[in-house]
């Protein structure tokens, strides 16, 4: 922690010799290096979400079973992962915030819902889209897909919750008891296509296609993966820097931040 | 390469409307986060300025 004298470091001025990472658990001291650090992750991520696109429309093959329609891997499989890292990732920061009480760990749980809600509904919209042209139908109430939707609801009560109490702090302590509650549903998403009887596929990559076939499927989709989770660094650490304006707008860092904005 | 022609491309094997309509509304979404990121912020700073105006 920062004394309150202490004056924000410089993005980029890390100082020599070792770093002392406990200084960047205070918002004043994470604010600068979060802004900084955003192009870092930003343009990794297009440039990873461009490279993955093209190994999966020019270079990928067509699949013999289920022709073009199985395009739709490449980014439903990355949203997919995405939805439920990003739960956890959030429940983390959420329980590190409740265990050490420490205000930027809430931040970042709040900085990260809205993104992981987002890949939620990508997943979900992405697999309905696959489902009609593959199943006959865009929803089942199948284990995975009823557990995926789930999980949408659970980001959308975190958000809720977090919205709804006055005091940011409490609100974080409520929340983070939701979202560690929540963190149940991610291994049932995860193993529920081998736990129950479903109509979702197992592990997608594996369709016994010829070796090389499949390692482009499977380097499209990871290339595209990659990109999303740079993306939702860079997204994660942009919002965080809104909340910290937000909530410590009466400190005198923030005041002086604003008289120069 | 796995298209003879743009038309081809945009056909996706008759699958067009279900691989573009997944395409379109992710990129689309992420496009309106970052514009909304973007919007978040400028709000921020115009209220905090705002407020910040009088100092007590």
């Amino acid at each position: 922690m920062s004394q309150p004298g202490e004056v924000a470091q410089a993005p980029g001025s890390f100082g020599r010799g070792r770093i002392n990472w406990f200084k960047y658990s205070s918002p004043q001291s994470f604010f600068p290096l979060a802004g900084a650090a955003v192009p870092w992750f930003a343009v990794p991520a297009a440039l990873l979400c461009a490279a993955g696109l093209y190994v999966g429309f020019f270079v990928a093959p067509t699949d013999q079973q289920q022709g073009e329609a199985y395009r739709i891997i490449f980014i439903h499989v990355p949203a997919a992962w995405m939805s439920m890292f990003l739960y956890l990732v959030m429940a983390f920061w959420a329980g590190v915030g409740l265990v050490f009480n420490t205000r930027l760990s809430g931040m970042m749980a709040n900085a990260l819902a809205p993104t992981g809600a987002l890949f939620t509904f990508v997943a979900l919209w992405t697999g309905a889209l696959w489902g009609k042209p593959t199943w006959g139908a865009y929803w089942v109430w199948d284990a995975r897909l009823t557990s995926e939707l789930i999980l949408l609801f659970l980001y959308f009560g975190y958000m809720a919750l977090t919205a709804a109490i006055e005091d940011p702090r409490r609100a974080d302590r409520a929340a983070a008891l939701f979202a560690i509650v929540g963190v149940i549903n991610i291994p049932v998403i995860y193993f529920s296509v081998q736990w129950w009887n479903t109509l979702h596929q197992g592990a997608s990559v594996s369709l016994t296609r010829a070796p090389t076939m499949a390692t482009t499927m499977v380097l499209g989709m990871l290339l595209v993966a990659l990109g999303f989770w740079m993306y939702s660094i860079a997204v994660a650490l942009y919002r965080v820097r809104t909340i910290i304006l937000r909530r410590e707008r009466h400190t005198d860092w923030v005041v002086d931040y604003m008289r120069q904005a | 390469m796995n298209w003879g022609s743009l038309d081809a491309f945009l056909a996706m094997g008759g699958y067009g409307l279900y691989v573009w309509g997944s395409y379109a509304v992710t990129f689309v979404l992420l496009a309106l986060e970052a514009v909304w990121l973007g919007k978040a912020r400028r709000d921020a700073v115009r209220e905090l300025k705002r407020g910040s105006g009088s100092p007590a």
